[in-house]
């Protein structure tokens, strides 16, 4: 029952940092239509920053932090520079310069701190909660708070600012919005920008358990995709719902079923995705599209 | 308005386009150059097949696929496992490969059909993603991490050609063969239903294009030119394992196929030729430097030349045949664009 248990909290902790980079995910797509297959890649190098910041001579937690703000900047400048003069460009143009995004950002982390891993110290640390007979580390704690934390404070700024509100007009009802006078550009810009700083943070967090290499992050994104396509892509809420559920099947389906086991759990994702795609589409919360004839 | 100019070359120059071609690829490549590069050509030729089905499926199906590297592992382990634990001959593999994955093409074909886009762009790159791992997880059968010894095909004694040669050779008659497939599957009414289909789904429904049946065909050929580009990568590299057919294997094809030209048949062996040798000459300088190169090459060309690098050699070609008047039915192209001249004339 105690192993049952503390896989649930462990999915959950693995389970927050995929919602994290679903999130991410939710965010470019609710504001250009685009999957950002580059979403990993970028985080990764937000990781690579921290490790840099720190060797340069900066403690952990501003390192964090700063990597966070920059990483924000990165994301609206790759916004104005490469995805707003693709916004009539062809489905396979996007995918295409995406794809080659990712394969760039890829080479780049390996060509500035070569292919040997390096190890990112955890933000948490590695003491035990105890709560009664059920003892759960303090990173695992510390992740579902931290991203429990950011999850609030992206709900205040969407539902009581009038930048949140502008920012859902902007991705709801592009036309109504500019008519009262919002700017839909400098929405999308900071759409873009809070996708990546999320992704920067799912980097972070993720790094400590995997160790910094230019491949961490194929093993995160691939469960973000698979979290981002459960709750429905265009869904924030499902992106969170997502994130948590996937995490805990993963770590369950990995220590229950002998026959996957936890070189094989990968294949959930998979099962997930084409599962969700061929049942509900639009996901779990994700709304019905609607195309006019 | 575009109008379709049909070359027409006169004898004496296809002639000497056949002559040159067949100089190249017959005695330049397989007799000329040094032995290491004879079998690097065998796989430029393997991939230059698994890219003319992206062409299919992706350049005129409309389907972004960025998981062929899986259709391939299909391929290069179906002939690795009925070589090795059957004692198969390695050349009765081949239709066996293509079978199978034309069977695995149909299947996934319909799951296509539903993931429209963005959505099967990202399936079938999370599909090659998961290859690796279920390659290294049934070791009993596919022989792990270890991979399995398939050894190169011996060319016969009666033959004066060396393993590399002989391989090449098959290579280059297998790839000659599915491009005049390709040639005559994207020629006549397919090739206007699939753009139809690809272009205006709507239009082509009401012509009659049945788009489902289409998508799942396109998707079962493509898959079956990847399967035999693995069978005859595994016969080339005479060994496979797991992490060849990794995700990089996949998005290197659709590099190949952007850089090339999506709906340029002729330009997949540019682009397999770009895939095989930008990597081993940037290695030498960095590690790092063939997958910027990559990402570089797939953004600029689709900035620069969208239609590829082998899209822009047939706009040429076509081009100079029309300067030069070597075109099918000179004299009612001409007439024509007089009588479009005279009507734009008229007063309105």
């Amino acid at each position: 029952m105690n192993l049952f248990a503390s896989q649930i909290v462990d999915g959950l902790a693995d389970g927050a940092i995929y919602a994290s980079l679903a999130l991410a995910l939710v965010f470019s797509y609710r504001s250009t239509g685009i999957v950002n297959f580059a979403q990993g890649e970028m985080a990764m190098l937000s990781a690579y920053l921290v490790w840099q910041l720190m060797a340069w001579g900066m403690p952990l937690v501003p390192a964090a932090l700063v990597s966070i703000v920059i990483s924000f900047i990165a994301g609206a400048l790759l916004y104005a520079t490469i995805v707003k003069p693709l916004s009539h460009a062809s489905l396979l143009t996007v995918v295409s310069v995406l794809i080659g995004l990712y394969l760039a950002l890829n080479s780049l982390a390996g060509f500035l701190w070569t292919y040997t891993i390096k190890a990112l110290p955890s933000l948490f640390p590695k003491a035990h909660l105890q709560i009664g007979s059920f003892a759960v580390s303090a990173e695992t704690a510390g992740i579902i708070a931290v991203v429990g934390v950011v999850l609030l404070l992206l709900y205040l700024l969407f539902e009581t600012t009038k930048v949140g509100l502008a920012m859902r007009g902007a991705a709801s009802t592009p036309d109504s919005a500019i008519l009262v006078g919002v700017s839909v550009p400098v929405m999308l810009l900071i759409g873009w920008g809070i996708a990546a700083a999320l992704g920067a943070l799912s980097g972070i967090l993720v790094a400590p358990r995997v160790f910094l290499n230019p491949t961490m992050m194929f093993g995160v994104i691939i469960y973000a995709f698979a979290a981002a396509t459960l709750g429905g892509f265009d869904s924030v809420i499902g992106a969170v719902v997502g994130g948590l559920l996937v995490g805990v099947v993963e770590n369950l389906v990995g220590t229950y079923i002998p026959w996957i086991g936890p070189d094989l759990k990968i294949i959930v994702a998979l099962i997930l995705i084409f599962g969700t795609l061929l049942i509900k589409p639009d996901g779990l919360f994700g709304r019905r599209k609607v195309v006019r004839l | 308005m575009s109008v379709v100019v049909k070359p027409k070359l006169p004898l004496a120059v296809r002639v000497a386009a056949a002559a040159m071609l067949a100089v190249v690829f017959l005695y330049v490549i397989p007799f000329v150059i040094p032995s290491y590069l004879v079998s690097q050509f065998a796989t430029v030729l393997a991939f230059a097949i698994a890219i003319a089905g992206i062409n299919l499926v992706t350049g005129f199906g409309g389907a972004i696929t960025l998981g062929h590297a899986a259709f391939v592992a299909l391929g290069a382990y179906t002939t690795a496992i009925l070589v090795v634990r059957y004692g198969w001959n390695p050349y009765a593999t081949i239709p066996v490969s293509a079978a199978l994955s034309w069977v695995a093409g149909w299947c996934l074909g319909f799951p296509a059909l539903r993931l429209q886009g963005l959505y099967l762009a990202l399936g079938t790159l999370v599909l090659s993603i998961t290859v690796p791992p279920v390659l290294k997880r049934f070791d009993g059968f596919t022989g792990g991490v270890q991979g399995l010894n398939v050894g190169n095909p011996e060319a016969p004694a009666f033959l004066p050609l060396d393993d590399s040669q002989w391989i090449y050779f098959i290579c280059l008659v297998i790839a000659a063969l599915l491009y005049v497939v390709a040639r005559r599957i994207l020629s006549g009414p397919l090739r206007r239903a699939l753009v139809g289909a690809r272009d205006n789904q709507l239009v082509a429904a009401v012509m009659g294009v049945d788009r489902a049946k289409l998508t799942t065909a396109t998707f079962a050929m493509s898959s079956l030119y990847a399967g035999v580009a693995g069978s005859l990568y595994a016969m080339i590299v005479g060994f496979v394992s797991p992490d060849t057919f990794n995700v990089m294997m996949s998005l290197s094809l659709f590099v190949g196929a952007v850089v090339g030209g999506i709906t340029s048949l002729n330009g997949a062996i540019i682009g397999a030729m770009f895939i095989q040798f930008v990597p081993i000459w940037a290695s030498d300088i960095d590690v790092s430097l063939g997958g910027l190169v990559f990402g570089g090459a797939l953004i600029v060309t689709l900035v620069v030349i969208p239609v590829g690098i082998g899209g822009l050699g047939e706009r040429v070609f076509i081009w100079l045949c029309t300067r030069l008047g070597w075109v099918e039915g000179a004299r009612a192209t001409r007439a024509g664009s007089e009588a479009m001249g005279s009507a734009q004339n008229e007063p309105a």
